[in-house]
């Protein structure tokens, strides 16, 4: 992409690697300095995990931390958690120098992390989890009143002073389990509070709540190191930006609100996309129905959806968690029974099962890559065949040198890094493990493509490619039936988009007749949702 | 774009080769060095595990110790080459019968599940074969017999398990109970001889100075061997006990595979009834005593993984061998069968104690390069 020369914020890659920090002060933020990170340096056997980070949060603000995967955010937020050491480079923790040398140092000190993977202990209560570890016991005894009416406060400062101390984590939602992993933060008097992609796992309206209890910490004096791969809510919660790159600080203390979005992209990546749609065909090339489905009823997932994809066409469907998007993919691909309706393919009535559905030309890549669609210990290739080695097998015996050679052929297309693929899934990054899954139904002819938040947890190049690879297939003639959160996502790929909302569709029309807005309207509207915050 | 080393000029549409290779942990290459150079061809007879052959590696240090230790205690006996060779055959036999249910239990195990049936099997398909109206069809009805048996009740298990939702250990207990108690109904509680000197040949008698059951041993582990490694049968398995979501959702049919798994245990044990049945020419209902847990030993200690997943067959023939080696070492040496237990119990801690070491060290790895290549 050309930039204009002389404009020194979109400078080319190599200047941006090159440029110097940007120390630009936000007028927001008055607080004292709680943590300075100098020249910090973490190298593993064979690579250079962190290459002089600089950081500085001050007391009060929420510091973004932005990059790419790989860029080393997950090292240095386990270098500020006491899970590594750092080789050299200083930390200075409330103006004097610190090294933590384990979790329980990091906590003591005052710097709690949240991690993505929140690490609740599901089977004991809020209040044995919120302190956990620190108990307050006397004689060897837990003193759970004492402990209770503690998590109470902490809950009401919070401002969920309902969730009951008593109550079985496993039985709250995922928004309810993140506010217990504060209050665990809060419970160690934390003055530092590190949360790693911590909307990931909310709906929409339970990110507006996230993005309050931020606000009231902050204006407790606790310092936020907010990590996310979605610049609009850096946008609305942030005051400042720290940009990493390749374990570099490539720009630091951006103002958060202000920083054009081209800059901040083109800092994480060396160079300017965002999100970069391919072009929609200009003709109507799609052709004959492929899928239809008619009247799908399951009881509190979804009620009488009716829809159809043709070949060639990419069809998105908008709406939040809890709408019933993810549950009716899952009960077209036959993985779910329906309890009214039918799905057919080329005019076929689908039997129930997984097994007729692939079988009749479906592929599904699911919403949870790891848990529902990878066999992360097993090389590359068996995950990309996982769907198709039995047609590859004579006679049932498997054919590992045609499983390898097409796995490569679709690494090749897919621009797989690394490119071996006897290496195991596990050491893949986040876009690239999406892109095996993806991958998996390249092979064998499928027709019809179903997927479920396929961009979750990829960076924005990785992206881009994925963008591409959904519409080749599309004008190869496959059907594509898209689920996204986010909004611009289905509006920019699909041809034709439906809005869900409670289980229903609420609209449909062509993709270029709906802008963000109208859609975010009609996916909100008048919205009770289930799943929300108690 | 590399997630590691991003190319800046990379356009969405062409494929490129990444500027420079991402990262790799000198130690992973290490391990997935045997294989490189992939995409050419591979020998027919490769194991797919380069942990799981290190690990191989181990157990026969292991052994060899133990034969250090044979060889020490005994120099008399260890210094006449006849003795050892004739030696090694015992250990062979008494591996074979063990070794014939820890193959079937391997497989149950790497597909996520538990077999804790199968002593009881084994004890049920040998009085059914021997009974005086099976015998009445010879040799060849009382293998069928003894082989349908085991198939059936395996498949019993796998129905219970995979479409009456049971849990694997719960089943197959109930399992272990019942099918004893029928083999001892049927049995009357009698020791049932065989009159077939076919089936009782089986034990007795040496092809090229090897004893048949050996043989047998051999032929199980092969077969056992070839399908996990070089048959979509196998590949499932393992795709059924690592993730079976992720098979379920690849349009992989979990339960009915899980069902075969327990059948094919099933199947194993008829073999072992059989072979047991020859061995002591006769039948009776507290045969195959514990064989549950010597066959869940041996598989452990051979590298399986009880979460399921990941397991090799070699690694297990390797664990029985390894069991036999020391009842034939405390044989020899006069000591009793007590002592002998408290020593199988304490290699078998050993044994998990280091694979568990290993593991860490190698999910440290992973967790490293997890950070290194995809934070």
């Amino acid at each position: 992409m050309a930039l204009p020369e002389d404009d020194p914020a979109t400078a080319s890659a190599e200047a941006v690697a090159e440029a110097p920090l940007v120390e630009a002060p936000a007028d927001t933020v008055a607080g004292e300095v709680v943590l300075r990170l100098t020249d910090l340096v973490k190298t593993f056997p064979g690579v250079r995990a962190l290459d002089g980070v600089q950081l500085e949060v001050r007391a009060g603000e929420v510091h973004c931390l932005l990059g790419q995967n790989g860029a080393g955010k997950s090292t240095l937020i386990k270098v500020l958690a006491g899970v590594h050491q750092p080789d050299s480079g200083q930390v200075e923790w409330r103006g004097e120098p610190a090294t933590f040398a384990n979790p329980q140092a990091a906590m003591k000190a005052g710097i709690a992390t949240i991690y993505q993977e929140l690490d609740l202990v599901e089977d004991l209560s809020v209040a044995e989890n919120a302190f956990l570890g620190h108990e307050y016991r006397s004689f060897g005894f837990v003193r759970r009143g004492r402990m209770a009416r503690h998590t109470r406060q902490i809950l009401s400062r919070l401002g969920h002073g309902e969730i009951p101390p008593g109550r079985m984590v496993r039985s709250l939602p995922a928004a309810g389990k993140q506010i217990v992993s504060m209050a665990r933060a809060l419970s160690h008097e934390a003055r530092l509070i590190i949360m790693d992609e911590p909307s990931a796992v909310l709906a929409h309206d339970e990110v507006g709540n996230l993005f309050r209890i931020i606000r009231e910490l902050t204006a407790q004096g606790i310092a936020v190191i907010y990590i996310s791969h979605r610049l609009e809510e850096i946008r609305e919660i942030g005051d400042r930006v720290t940009v990493l790159k390749d374990g570099r600080t490539t720009a630091a203390n951006l103002p958060a609100r202000d920083t054009p979005t081209r800059d901040l992209v083109s800092r994480m990546t060396g160079r300017t996309i965002e999100y970069v749609f391919p072009d929609r065909p200009t003709d109507d090339s799609a052709g004959a129905d492929l899928l239809q489905v008619e009247g799908l009823t399951r009881t509190g997932e979804f009620a009488d959806v009716s829809l159809n994809v043709r070949a060639g066409e990419i069809v998105g469907i908008a709406g939040l968690v809890g709408s019933g998007r993810s549950e009716l993919l899952e009960t077209i691909y036959g993985a779910r029974l329906p309890e009214a309706g039918t799905v057919q393919m080329d005019g076929k009535v689908l039997r129930p099962g997984v097994g007729a559905a692939v079988r009749a030309g479906m592929g599904m890549a699911p919403e949870e890559r790891k848990s529902q669609a990878l066999l992360l210990g097993e090389p590359i290739y068996r995950n990309v065949t996982l769907a198709t080695f039995g047609r590859y097998a004579r006679l049932g015996f498997t054919n590992a040198a045609k499983e390898r050679a097409e796995a490569d052929r679709i690494a090749e297309t897919l621009e797989l890094r690394p490119r071996d693929v006897d290496r195991p899934v596990r050491t893949l990054s986040g876009g690239n493990q999406q892109k095996v899954v993806v991958g998996r139904w390249l092979l064998g002819g499928t027709k019809l493509l179903l997927l479920d938040e396929p961009t979750r947890g990829v960076d924005v190049g990785a992206r881009a490619e994925l963008y591409q690879v959904i519409r080749a297939l599309a004008a190869q003639g496959v059907g594509v039936l898209l689920v996204s959160s986010e909004v611009p996502e289905v509006l920019g790929l699909a041809d034709r988009v439906l809005v869900m909302r409670e289980g229903r569709v609420v609209r449909e029309a062509a993709a270029g007749e709906l802008d963000e807005n109208t859609v975010l309207d009609l996916v909100m509207a008048g919205s009770l949702m289930e799943g929300a915050p108690a | 774009m590399s997630d590691a080393t991003p190319t800046p000029t990379a356009t969405p549409e062409r494929p490129q080769l990444p500027a420079q290779s991402p990262p790799v942990d000198p130690a992973e290459t290490a391990v997935a060095g045997n294989k490189a150079g992939s995409g050419g061809k591979l020998s027919w007879w490769r194991g797919d595990g380069g942990d799981g052959a290190k690990r191989n590696l181990g157990l026969i240090g292991v052994l060899a110790a133990l034969i250090v230790v044979g060889a020490i205690t005994k120099p008399d006996l260890y210094g006449d080459p006849n003795w050892v060779w004739n030696n090694v055959l015992a250990i062979l036999q008494l591996a074979s019968v063990v070794g014939v249910v820890t193959v079937g239990m391997t497989f149950v195990i790497i597909g996520g599940g538990i077999d804790l049936s199968v002593g009881a099997i084994v004890a049920l398909a040998g009085v059914w074969c021997t009974t005086v109206a099976t015998q009445s069809y010879g040799a060849g009805g009382m293998i069928f017999a003894a082989l349908a048996v085991g198939i059936c009740v395996g498949l019993v298990n796998g129905v219970l398990i995979s479409y009456g939702r049971l849990v694997p250990f719960i089943a197959t207990l109930a399992m272990l109970v019942a099918a004893r108690g029928l083999a001892a109904s049927i049995s009357n509680k009698q020791t049932q001889v065989s009159s077939s000197t076919f089936i009782n040949d089986i034990a007795a008698r040496k092809v090229i100075g090897i004893p048949i059951l050996v043989y047998i041993l051999g032929a199980v582990v092969l077969a056992g061997w070839v399908v996990l490694n070089r048959t979509t049968f196998g590949r499932r398995t393992i795709a059924v006990g690592g993730n079976p979501e992720a098979a379920r959702l690849a349009g992989i049919n979990v339960r009915r595979h899980t069902m075969l798994l327990y059948a094919l245990s099933g199947l194993c044990c008829g073999i072992a009834a059989i072979m047991l049945t020859s061995q002591a020419t006769s039948a009776q209902a507290a045969m195959a005593n514990l064989y549950e847990l010597d066959a869940i030993a041996a598989a452990i200690i051979g590298g399986t993984l009880l979460s399921g997943g990941r397991g090799t067959i070699v690694g297990s023939l390797l664990g029985v061998i390894i069991f036999a080696t020391i009842t034939n070492l405390f044989a020899i040496n006069g000591l009793s069968i007590e002592a002998q237990n408290m020593v199988k119990g304490g290699i078998i801690v050993a044994a998990v104690l280091v694979q568990q070491f290993q593991f860490k060290s190698v999910t440290r790895l992973l967790a490293r390069n997890r950070v290194t290549t995809a934070t």
